[in-house]
């Protein structure tokens, strides 16, 4: 025997020795929590790989929601895919239609005898993710809800009462003017997410049809109807409040620049993800923050709807090894536990997203000793949603989303009307709705 | 007239020998462009399950597409300007730093570095300086009476991704301008000197002339490095708003492709430009370095 394969021997023999004699059974997630959430979350999977010892959980960090997706999906094509994919919802329309790649939790919690009752989860999360028939197809995980967040010193400085939110959006503007006025900051409020909080949140507050077809729940042949009085009224008084400087524009997509127009105090209000809660407050250290739902037009809705959700749910994904899908199901029945869910809530701002984690957090007397944080499931949950405030379900949503970016810089921009840039708005949405009925 | 002709007595060693650069040529670059190609020609949903031939109904749509030939135009102006400001400057700055060489190469070294950034680090700084709200040109702007916001203005969008890439390949020009500014022999310039001529009229007369084949090999490699390098320098700044007003044509293909999930079109797009930079290749080798005396 020469040197190298002795060398060589010697190191595979030590390398054998290191592997435990029964090798776990090993689950990729793929998923989008950077920084913080995505410690907490690889906590979470060891809490489960420390449960038990059949299946081990490897969660792997794939980059922004977009990339998460995108990857998974050239992973399916090249027959690499890993078993469980978190998925942002608007993904949603894209993962249903693709029938062949996709093993829906219902149906792989009943083939695996794993306990399963979709009751148990908050009505409007769970709606969401439903098919026509009302089975839930992935396992919500991350949601969050819009809500408004305020500057109470500013609001203080201003006159006005730290501990009264404004309500409607009459008083949003009555507020901004005051806090101007009175040189308490410079701005009254600035908002991520247009499409999200301005658009679709809007229209399910106000009990207004985003689309046909049930807000496009009850098939792909579903048009934009958003283009109603409400939508171009709110659309041309976030122009008009621009002008005044009243409004300030966070930019497209998320809004990158909003919560640094918050921390630095120069906007007094400002919308935002509920799940946005910790970094409010990690940056918010020289003021005091309150929490408060959206407003609301009271001249349209007496009583707003509940709020519609953002964030993401966890896909299982077809074609992986039949005892992983076993392990899948196993880690699903710990994701639901009140505790994991409750702890993951209040760490990262996400809604707790079963009846349990929210009464498990309440009686642990979460929300006493941080007053605000549950604003967001509050508003979710004040009414029984209706079907003009369930969700909205589209193929090609990240791209609709994009043109309600590029209409409403064109209408800040000058270039539009809100009538036209509303209209807008639908008729290319509308093409984009076509384009996927036709290649689905 | 003397060829270069080298003839290998073995007949099997020189496809040997190229045998490496054609598998990355192949694996890297025929094989992906091949598959573009046939994509491009396909409709399919996102996951690849129903897959339809459209002959070129991806090409029709996207030339009926008035936002793609918005894309053309600001490719165009994006292109021209990142050119036209970086070379210049560049030259500016060789020329300049030509009368100090002797004495300070902290000076060149400190032009280079830009050159070593990634563009979506450099997209990011510019991202912060000129940001409405907490970025120091925008306040320095504010300042004196102009209002800046890229989020809404486009043309105030277009200068920052102008700016951003142009600071980016002026180190580039730098280096290349000196070296071929350095090339010039001196006695030409004494000479010219001599005669009377000033140092402006020297330039241009003497100096210029001899550095144009360096100047129009940059200008090419200027106009590729603006249409097809500065997708980190957009994706990072502005993401092509606001309204797709500095959406240029590689970003179009990223998201089309990548966000939007339309594979055919995202395709068809990507062989628009690679007929384009064929084109400009071609235009190198045919045009450029026939006639550019050298």
């Amino acid at each position: 025997m020469n040197k190298i394969a002795f060398f060589l021997s010697a190191g595979l023999t030590s390398l054998s020795l290191s592997v435990p004699a029964i090798a776990a059974t090993k689950i990729q997630w793929w998923h989008a929590m950077g920084g913080e959430n995505g410690a907490k979350l690889e906590q979470i999977a060891k809490g489960f790989n420390a449960s038990q010892s059949d299946y081990e959980i490897v969660p792997v960090y794939k980059g922004t929601y977009d990339e998460t997706l995108t990857g998974a999906i050239a992973a399916f094509r090249a027959n690499q895919q890993p078993a469980i994919v978190q998925v942002y919802e608007v993904g949603t329309g894209t993962m249903m239609a693709a029938q062949g790649a996709v093993y829906p939790v219902y149906q792989l919690m009943k083939d695996q005898g794993e306990p399963w009752d979709q009751n148990k989860f908050i009505a409007p999360v769970v709606g969401y993710y439903s098919d026509t028939s009302g089975n839930v197809l992935s396992l919500p995980f991350n949601s969050s809800t819009p809500i408004m967040y305020y500057n109470k010193d500013v609001f203080k400085k201003a006159g006005l009462d730290p501990e009264t939110p404004p309500k409607t959006w009459a008083d949003v503007e009555a507020f901004s003017r005051t806090i101007i006025k009175s040189g308490a900051a410079k701005c009254g409020f600035t908002s991520a997410w247009i499409s999200w909080i301005q658009t679709e949140n809007l229209n399910a507050l106000h009990d207004k049809p985003y689309s046909t077809k049930a807000n496009g729940f009850g098939g792909l042949d579903a048009e934009f109807t958003f283009n109603n009085d409400l939508t171009i009224r709110h659309w041309g008084n976030l122009k008009k409040w621009q002008d005044e400087g009243l409004f300030k524009f966070g930019g497209p997509v998320g809004g990158d620049n909003a919560p640094p127009m918050f921390y630095s105090q120069e906007c007094a209000m400002y919308m935002n993800s509920s799940a946005g809660r910790a970094g409010v407050i990690n940056n918010a250290k020289a003021f005091k923050v309150g929490f408060a739902p959206l407003p609301y037009y009271d001249d349209v809705i007496k009583q707003p709807l509940n709020s519609i959700i953002g964030g993401a749910t966890l896909w299982t994904l077809k074609g992986r090894p039949e005892e992983e899908y076993k392990g899948v199901a196993k880690f699903y029945t710990y994701l639901q536990k009140p505790e994991v869910q409750a702890d993951w809530h209040q760490f990262s701002g996400y809604l707790p997203i079963t009846e349990a984690a929210y009464k498990l957090s309440q009686e642990q007397g979460y929300y006493e000793k941080n007053p605000g944080a549950d604003v967001g499931i509050k508003q979710l949950t004040r009414v029984t949603p209706t079907e003009n405030s369930k969700g909205i379900r589209f193929g090609n949503y990240v791209q609709v989303r994009g043109i309600i970016d590029d209409e409403f810089a064109a209408l800040l921009g000058g270039k539009k009307t809100a009538k036209e840039a509303v209209d807008s708005v639908v008729a290319r949405g509308n093409e984009q709705l076509r384009d996927f009925e036709s290649a689905n | 007239m003397q060829t270069k002709r080298t003839v290998f007595p073995n007949r099997i060693l020189p496809y040997l020998l190229i045998a490496p650069q054609l598998l990355i040529t192949v694996v890297f670059f025929l094989w992906p462009a091949a598959t573009a190609f046939w994509q491009s020609f396909l409709r399919q949903d996102a996951f690849g399950f129903k897959t339809n031939f459209v002959w070129f109904q991806n090409y029709r749509r996207l030339f009926a597409d008035p936002l793609y030939m918005d894309a053309f135009g600001h490719t165009m102006v994006f292109a021209v300007s990142v050119t036209i400001l970086s070379t210049t400057i560049a030259l500016t700055l060789a020329a300049a730093a030509m009368r100090v060489l002797r004495t300070s190469r902290i000076y060149s070294t400190l032009l280079i570095w830009p050159y070593a950034v990634a563009p979506a680090i450099a997209g990011i700084l510019w991202w912060f300086m000129f940001n409405p709200s907490i970025g120091i040109v925008a306040y320095m702007l504010r300042s004196m009476g102009i209002s800046w916001n890229h989020l809404i203005n486009p043309d105030n969008a277009m200068v920052l991704i102008v700016i951003a890439a142009t600071w980016k390949q002026i180190s580039y020009n730098f280096l290349f301008f000196l070296a071929a500014l350095q090339s010039v022999p001196r006695s030409l310039q004494e000479a010219g000197a001599i005669d009377g001529a000033g140092p402006v009229k020297r330039f241009w007369t003497i100096v210029f002339p001899l550095i144009s084949p360096t100047t129009f090999y940059l200008v090419v490699i200027n106009i590729v490095y603006a249409m097809f390098d500065t997708f980190g320098i957009v994706h990072a700044t502005t993401q092509g708003g606001p309204a797709r007003a500095t959406e240029i044509l590689v970003y179009k293909v990223y998201f089309d492709g990548f966000i939007g999930l339309n594979l055919g079109s995202s395709a068809a797009q990507s062989v628009i430009l690679m007929i384009i930079v064929v084109a400009l290749t071609a235009i190198q080798f045919r045009f450029i370095e026939r006639r550019v005396q050298y």
